[in-house]
Order: C-alpha cells, then structure tokens, then sequence
C-alpha cells in the first residue's frame, strides 16, 4: 500500500467496501480488523449520529488509493443490510433512552447531511477537473460551485443547493422554536440570512480573484492556441521553402520562385479574407494570376477594383485573361505582367499589360490563331468584346470586356 | 527647393542636387540594404528604428524625403506621420512598407504620406520614386490606385458631404484607371493627349482628396470590407 520511503497515508479502499471504503481504507490504515471498525462506527452512531457525521466527514475528505484501476467489485449491499438495520437500532434506542435527539444531535444530522452532499460533488467530478481546481483556487471546493460544466453536475449542484438551503431554514426553525414562537422563527430566519451575507462579503475578494484567474487562464489558452496555429503554418510553409531556398541558392529563378509563392500564401493569410474562386471574380482572377507567376517564374501585378459573383461568362472572362497573362509570360520577355479589372453597373473589364517585345497585330502568324480563338473568340461568344493593342519594343495590352445586361446588374450589386 | 536645404549635419563638399534621404525601419538589416542600394543615387542621412528616434533624429537633420516603415512597434509610421505632418511641412514622407494591405495604404496616405510602395520594389525604381516624392510628385503604384478607385467607387446612395471635395474628376478617374493598368506618367499623358504636368496635377489632386475625404465614407468603405 505505500513504499518504505513515504509515511503511510490513509487512502479508501475500493476493493472491500459496502459504502465507499473508508471503514476498510481506516482498518487497513490501522492493521486491524473491518469488523471491528464498523462496529466501532455503529456504536458512535448513539452518539447523537456522531458514527454517521464521521463516516461522512471521512468520505468527503479520504482520497481513494490511487493506481487501482481495476473494476471495484461490486458492493454487496445485502452485507450492508445488517450494518444499517444495527444503526437504526442503536439509534432508536437512544431515542427511547434518552426521549429526544437534542439540539446537539440536530446539528450533527445537518452537518453530516452537508458533509455528504459535499462529498457527492466532490467525488462525481471528474479526477482531472478535481486537479485543475486543486491548482487554480486557493479553496479546491470552490471549484465545484463556480465551475460552468456539464448537465449533470449542474442538476446535482442545483439540487445540493436546493436542499442544503431548505435543510438550512428547516434546522433554523426546528433548533429555535421549540415553543411555536413564529416570531423568534422568522427572527432566527433574518439572522441567518444576515450571517450568509456576512459570509458573502468576506467570500467575494475570493471569488473576485477566482474568476479572474479562470478569465486570465482561459485569455491565456486562446493566444497560446493562435500561436500553435501560426507556429504549425510557419513551420509547414516558410520553413520548408527557405530550406528550399538554401538548397537552390544558385538557381536564381527557383529561387524567385519560391520566393514569391511563400509571399503570396502568407500575404493571404495575414490579409485576405478568403473567398472560393469559384464564387467571386477577385479570386478567380488572383487565383489566375498565381498559377500563371508560378508556372511562368514571371510577376504579375494584379489589382482589381470591385467584385462580383461569377456565372459562365464572368468564367469566360477569367479564362480569356488567364490565356492573355499566359502569352504575356511566355512571349514578351518581362519579369512583371500588370492585370487589371474592374467591376462597374454595366460592364466588367479587365486588362493585361506588359512592357516586353510587342509585335504588329496585322501580321499575327498562324501560331497565334490559337490566341485569336482563346481570347478574341471565346469574349465573342459570351457577348464581350477583346482589343489586342500591340507595338513592337513598346509593350502589348490586351483589353477584354464584358457588358452585364440588366438582370445581371442585381447580382453586381451585393459586392 | 528642399534641395537646397543642406545644413551643417550632410557631408560637406557633396553635390548639391544630391537628395538627402533619411531611413525609419524597426529592422536594421532592411535598413542596411536599402541604404546600400539608395547609397549610389541619394544621400542617406540618418536612420532610425523607433518612433522617437525617428521624430527627433528627423528634426535634427531635416531631410528631403523620409522613407517610413508602416509596422513598428509603438504606434509605425502613422505615429512619425502624426509626430511631424505639422511641425516640418517641407519634410516628405514616402511609405516603404511590406505590407500592401488596403487600411495600411489608405491610412499612411491620409495621415500624409506622398507615396506608398512595397518593399519588393526594385532599387531603381525606388530611387525613382524619391525623386519624384521629392520633387512634388505623388508615387501612386497600381495597387495603390485600385485602392483609391475602390474607396471612391461611385455609390449612388452614399451621402456625400461635399461633392467637390470629396467626389473624384472623370478625368481623375481615368488617370488612376491607367496609373492602375500599370501605365507610367508619360504613357499616361499620351494615352489621353494631355501634357505630362496635367497628369502629375490630376494625381496631387487626387492624393489631397483622399486626405481631406470625410473620414465617414472612407471608414465605410474600410467596414464593408470587413477591414476594421
């Protein structure tokens, strides 16, 4: 039961007992026989209940021994029969001895009634809720009471609450009239009342403080949380690419790269709210414009103003736009591309800019056909029109826009 | 004019015309590459890392232009902003910031910034930019024009104080669309058969109406887009 280097201490027993333990936890504490320990607890009980309170006072206050996980065997509660049937013996024949309980033995029923509902919360909470009480209030008991938890503890607090105040009133009016002075009763009931106030101005430092450490705890679990949170995202992300970056030191456009995607991902976490791209154009478009400077290793500078839902020819649109940053990449030889759109009542429309090569529209080979159809014709298609605006050593734009019709116009409002 | 403003505190013998640029960052190594790369085209005159540094150490060597980080602690640019705006006029400030968020833009520019760009400019480009802070000029990047477009995109219900102070041109409009497009002043002025110093007009205009805007369309702009 305990080492040779701690003192022994006294724990309950789980395994023999009919109650709870404590007459098995005290008897082996003390190396003596069960027996003997109820039966000493039974003659106490003529002692105006004192076996009872005690058995109470012990519950309430004995740990269980720790480390015995096994299944406690079942109480066999036809042993406790007897134990109980010689307490109401004893107990009446101190009645019939002595003709009445007392004023004394009514305050140890209503003690021993407290001790035991103390006892039930107490041992009904669960261990490692008990242990952050135990850390956090400078009164573990406390805990109980000012803790928000479950549905169960919160019926069982309420009824403990309930009946030690009715327990209170009751043992008032039974210990103070005994002639039916409902004066003296109703006197003893606004003494009592002034002592609970009493007690609440002494206890509300107390409770001041401990709701501040709970609020002060839980401000403190919610920033540590954040901080997990941004700890997981820099250690997945920009651990990762920097790593990427030292191995690719040489390799001056993976590292650019790299460089820009960490950029843009954590740009969107700090600032942006987040938007599905299949929803808003904003998105669709920014989404284009990433995948086109991750592809390419080009930048693109993209800037939009106002934003709508997308249907199928803000879709086509995006996809137009996303062919003209392409070409934009691949052909003018720049290092930055600029897409602008904007979102007006009557139309949407969107450019792509860059300042690379340029060439003369008018003799577009037949590799560009490709271009035409993607751009040109699919706007065609969706009732936009597309301008190509290009001249060489200065650069090409191209110009897509796309007339919102008047039903149209509602959805562009809710931006 | 600023240029000539040369006092005991630069190096005697430069060139005058050299501008005189003063550094607020909280990170010494950003400072320490950006006074590298502006070290061939200006003259780099101080630098600071905390907002009282930079506000008496900005006192004492006057310079043309003050290149402000956005987030720093105790209060960021907005604070050195608000610190000098009143008391040093001729001091220009130019944001130099690595976030291009839409509140951080807009406010650095009301609080009276002449331009804003990101930290991801090349250095030519920033040299550019200081030049033109310094002589005048607005610096307005693409991004930064879309924001404004957006904070006075016309709102047919919106109350409008004063339409005159607060409403954009057409032609300012048209301007900041082709500043947005990526177009630069001169392409711009082509672009609408306008000299050059019309555009530049048009942007100063444009900047001293954002800073002047009643601050309850711009914030409720900044809360429909759930950016306070």
């Amino acid at each position: 039961m305990s080492t040779a280097t701690q003192p022994p201490r006294l724990y309950r027993a789980p395994e023999h007992r009919m109650a709870a333990g404590v007459a098995a936890g005290i008897a082996e504490h003390l190396g003596i026989s069960v027996v003997r320990v109820r039966i000493a607890f039974m003659v106490l009980m003529g002692l105006s209940g004192l076996g009872l309170l005690l058995y109470a006072a012990f519950w309430a206050v004995v740990p269980l021994r720790p480390g015995d996980n096994a299944v406690p065997a079942r109480r066999d509660l036809a042993r406790l029969l007897p134990f109980v049937a010689i307490g109401l013996v004893v107990l009446m024949i101190q009645m019939a001895v002595f003709d009445s309980v007392g004023a004394a033995g009514t305050a140890g029923w209503l003690v021993a009634i407290i001790a035991v509902g103390a006892g039930v919360i107490w041992h009904q909470s669960a261990p490692e809720r008990r242990r952050r009480w135990g850390e956090s209030l400078p009164v573990p008991w406390l805990g109980a009471v000012v803790e928000e938890s479950d549905r169960r503890a919160f019926v069982l607090r309420f009824i403990g609450g309930g009946v030690l105040v009715a327990v209170g009133i009751i043992g008032v009016a039974a210990v103070y009239s005994p002639v039916q002075n409902f004066d003296a009763v109703v006197n003893g009931i606004i003494f009592a009342l002034v002592g609970l106030a009493g007690v609440g101005v002494v206890a509300a430092p107390v409770l001041w403080r401990t709701y501040n450490q709970l609020r002060s705890e839980r401000e403190g679990r919610i920033r540590e949380q954040e901080r997990a949170e941004l700890a997981a995202m820099v250690h997945d992300q920009v651990l990762h690419t920097l790593a990427l970056i030292q191995r690719n030191a040489a390799d001056v456009t993976t590292v650019q790269r790299l460089a820009r995607g960490q950029e843009r991902s954590l740009r969107n976490w700090l600032y942006r709210p987040t938007a599905s791209p299949n929803e808003r154009l904003a998105a669709a478009l920014e989404q284009a414009a990433a995948e086109v400077e991750d592809t390419f290793a080009i930048t693109v500078e993209a800037v939009v103003v106002g934003d709508r839902e997308t249907d199928e020819r803000v879709g086509a649109l995006v996809a137009a736009a996303r062919e003209a940053l392409v070409n934009a990449a691949r052909h003018a030889g720049v290092r930055t591309v600029s897409l602008y759109a904007e979102v007006e009542p009557e139309q949407v429309s969107v450019f792509v800019r860059d300042r690379g090569k340029g060439f003369d529209p008018d003799t577009v080979g037949d590799h560009r056909h490709g271009v035409r159809g993607s751009i040109i014709g699919r706007m065609k298609r969706h009732g936009g029109r597309a301008e190509i605006r290009s001249e060489p050593g200065e650069g090409t734009e191209v110009r897509l826009i796309l007339p919102i019709t008047g039903d149209q116009a509602t959805a562009e409002r809710d931006r | 004019m600023a240029e000539q403003a040369t006092g005991p505190v630069g190096k005697a013998g430069d060139r005058p015309e050299r501008l005189r640029v003063f550094l607020v960052d909280d990170h010494a190594m950003f400072r320490a590459g950006v006074r590298a790369e502006l070290g061939v085209h200006v003259e780099v005159v101080g630098e600071a890392g905390t907002v009282t540094e930079a506000v008496s150490r900005i006192a004492a060597t006057l310079p043309d232009v003050v290149l402000l980080d956005v987030h720093m602690p105790d209060g960021g640019g907005r604070a050195v902003l608000d610190a000098m705006r009143r008391t040093h006029p001729q001091v220009r400030f130019l944001a130099l910031s690595v976030s291009d968020a839409a509140e951080d833009v807009i406010g650095l520019i009301r609080a009276g910034a002449r331009g804003y760009v990101t930290k991801t400019i090349s250095p030519d480009e920033l040299a550019a930019a200081v030049r033109r802070v310094a002589e005048g000029d607005a610096v307005f990047s693409p991004r930064l024009a879309g924001f404004v477009l957006d904070a006075f995109a016309a709102r047919p219900d919106a109350p409008v104080a004063d339409p005159e102070l607060d409403q954009l041109t057409n032609r300012e409009r048209e301007v900041l669309r082709l500043l947005a497009r990526g177009y630069a002043y001169k392409e711009i002025a082509k672009e609408l058969y306008i000299s050059i110093k019309t555009v530049e007009t048009h942007v100063s205009n444009v900047l001293r109406k954002l800073q002047m805007s009643n601050r309850y369309e711009l914030s409720r702009w900044a809360a429909d887009r759930r950016l306070v």
